[in-house]
């Protein structure tokens, strides 16, 4: 018999259900329920008194049923988050060394700037004369953007990298149509990030995939094989996903350029690059920038992300609603398309608003604390460190591109693992125990179960000496044949391994109110 | 006589049709499958180009056609059991079928003993 949050009340039944304590919790890993398991109706964290005197105007859009949301005091609310965030993994708990996605730490001092009541209390639809900090905000960051990348304008209200992909492809595609050509096809390297190809096809296109070559790089001759009337745009992340700087980089751009499309550079890799190349230089139109990457805002889970894309001269005019124009060096936001003028000829609006203001701020406090400076050195620490696990790693582990100096990510193949019964994924589940978040596994796929590591400029040598350390032991020993550490693991996480097949046959996606146990069985 | 790709998709062909699917290797290599898409029945494929979509818990691949043809069916069982592919790839867990011309060119194909032969050098 359970009780209302999932407990056995009778000896015979916790027996079974719990070999170690009553409540199923060790000390304070807790097994935590689900609001709704816990919500009562009948609770409240607020107390609202019912309004009066409101004429009802919703007629017959009216909701009849109740929302059936959970009732919680404010303490059983905040326990419930707070719990689960201790079962969390974080860049604040441990090391993240997710390829292609810098988690990178997240500076205290932006919080401190975020949370300034002028920035966090703003309302989107206040009178601009009341947010002139925010617009200032708005247009120095975009200032920097286009300083740090060499390029001429920026669209800032892009939510996330997808988002800010979308934009500065449907900005490829207005310049396109402004010329009065059809162009349909993108061409994007097999090493690619998904999001490109499926950018692509969301706006309507076909997707022409360039084969890397053996170096995990992209050849500037196969490009121009596959160049044409009929494309619009290439799709290129330099550095690429394998972290390697792409060296044909400003030919390929050249070819695409000869050929009427435009260049589309996937800016999730920016941090190894930033003070060190502009992009712009490369022959770079369109590129997106995730802020919770390379300028250390929050990222997974901690968000929202943010991905303003830097347009160059080509594609500047077609830059998306709102956009701020500066006038007498005082920045006005240009909110609607009748305020724009001549050669402002804005594709359309991607967001409500003007972005993520939140982000701003704490983007434009990392940069200002750091300096262009500082933002250079952590590009060069960030290749450092991940050079260093390359090294600490070479003699063990396998690269597959060994000829090619990494940049802010190192990638190992699965060659090291063949004949052990151990696979990327068991090792993978292998470091959850160890106390790291895994890589990133699988990808680039161009590779055999890849492992690609990230580490960023946040880890000290001390942090990437115990990793490596780590790394090696876990190595030698599936080399060994302890095969059951891996693939049992992770045997000390929260949860054990998931179920992914199933997850993916037959997904639940929907929660149900489990029946209320009959009274018969109650009374027991 | 089953022929196979060096992109892992195996071929029957018997007469004016082609049996086309993934092979043993190419299941183990994917991992647990979790959903197929195959294509409309009508459609003509050409040599090369791709004739359905195979996603597991790692990664979705293409599954291209061996040889050209005109899909005249598809395993409508892999829609609501994709494992199949996983359990018996080479039988139960096929693809599509093609009309094929008789007497279609395969000499870029390899046996089965060429094959495992190729599995060797991976």
């Amino acid at each position: 018999m359970l009780n209302d949050q999932g407990r056995p009340t009778r000896p015979e039944t916790f027996q079974a259900h719990t070999p170690w304590t009553f409540t199923g919790n060790r000390a304070l890993r807790v097994e935590e329920p689900l609001l709704f398991e816990i919500g009562r109706a009948e609770t409240t964290g607020v107390d609202l008194p019912e309004p009066e005197g409101v004429p009802p105007r919703l007629g017959a859009h009216r909701r009849t049923t109740p929302i059936d949301l959970p009732g919680l005091t404010e303490p059983e609310a905040m326990r419930h988050y707070v719990r689960l965030s201790r079962s969390n993994y974080s860049i604040d708990t441990g090391l993240y060394p997710l390829g292609s996605c810098t988690m990178k730490h997240n500076p205290r001092l932006n919080e401190k700037m975020a949370r300034l009541p002028g920035f966090s209390d703003a309302h989107p639809l206040q009178p601009l004369s009341t947010v002139r900090g925010a617009v200032e905000v708005i247009a120095e960051l975009g200032r920097w953007l286009c300083a740090l990348t060499g390029m001429q304008a920026v669209a800032m209200s892009p939510k996330a990298g997808a988002h800010g992909e979308l934009c500065g492809m449907m900005a490829i595609k207005a310049a396109i149509r402004a010329r009065g050509e059809e162009r349909n096809v993108v061409l994007v390297p097999e090493s690619a990030h998904g999001t490109n190809p499926a950018t692509a096809a969301l706006i309507g296109m076909t997707v022409r995939d360039v084969p890397a070559r053996a170096d995990g790089t992209v050849d500037v001759e196969e490009v121009k094989r596959l160049l044409g009337p009929d494309v619009a745009a290439i799709m290129l992340t330099n550095p690429n996903t394998c972290g390697i700087f792409e060296p044909e980089v400003a030919a390929i751009a050249e070819a695409v350029h000869a050929a009427g499309a435009y260049f589309y550079a996937d800016g999730a890799n920016f941090n190894a690059i930033v003070g060190k190349v502009l992009p712009g230089d490369l022959g770079v139109d369109a590129m997106h920038i995730n802020l919770h990457k390379t300028f250390s805002t929050p990222h997974g889970g901690g968000g929202p992300g943010a991905g303003p894309v830097v347009l160059s001269g080509r594609l500047a005019p077609f830059a998306p609603l709102p956009f701020v124009r500066m006038e007498n060096g005082t920045p006005v936001l240009v909110e609607t398309p009748a305020a724009t003028r001549d050669g402002e000829t804005p594709f359309g609006r991607m967001t409500a608003f003007h972005g993520q203001m939140g982000m701003f701020t704490r983007a434009l406090a990392y940069m200002l604390s750091h300096g262009s400076d500082g933002m250079r050195q952590a590009s060069e620490d960030a290749v450092l460190a991940a050079n260093y696990v390359r090294a600490g790693l070479a003699d063990l582990m396998t690269l597959p591109f060994p000829n090619h100096p990494s940049m802010h990510e190192v990638l190992f193949d699965d060659r090291f693992l063949k004949d052990t019964g151990v696979t990327t994924l068991d090792f993978a589940k292998a470091m959850i125990d160890e106390g790291y978040h895994p890589m990133t596994m699988y990808f680039p796929l161009v590779v055999h179960g890849a492992m690609l590591i990230e580490p960023t400029e946040s880890e000290s040598k001390a942090s990437l000496d115990l990793f490596v350390a780590t790394l090696r032991d876990l190595v030698m020993a599936a080399q060994r044949g302890d095969t059951a550490r891996f693939t049992q693991a992770p045997r000390f996480a929260p949860r054990r391994r998931l179920d992914e097949t199933r997850a993916a046959r037959s997904p639940k996606l929907k929660w149900d109110r489990p029946a209320p146990i009959p009274p018969a069985v109650a009374a027991e | 006589m089953t022929l196979y790709s060096r992109d892992h998709e195996w071929i029957r062909i018997d007469g004016n049709v082609a049996t086309i699917g993934i092979s043993q290797y190419a299941q183990a290599q994917l991992g647990d499958v979790v959903f197929v898409d195959l294509p409309e029945t009508g459609k003509a494929i050409e040599k090369g180009k791709e004739a359905a979509v195979v996603e597991s818990v790692k990664a979705a691949s293409e599954v291209y056609a061996p040889i050209s043809g005109t899909v005249f069916e598809v395993n409508a069982a892999l829609t609501d059991n994709p494992g199949l592919v996983n359990e018996d790839p080479e039988g139960r867990g096929w693809f599509v079928k093609l009309h094929v011309p008789q007497g279609t060119d395969t000499s870029h194909l390899l046996s089965e003993a060429d094959y495992k032969a190729y599995l060797d050098t991976l």
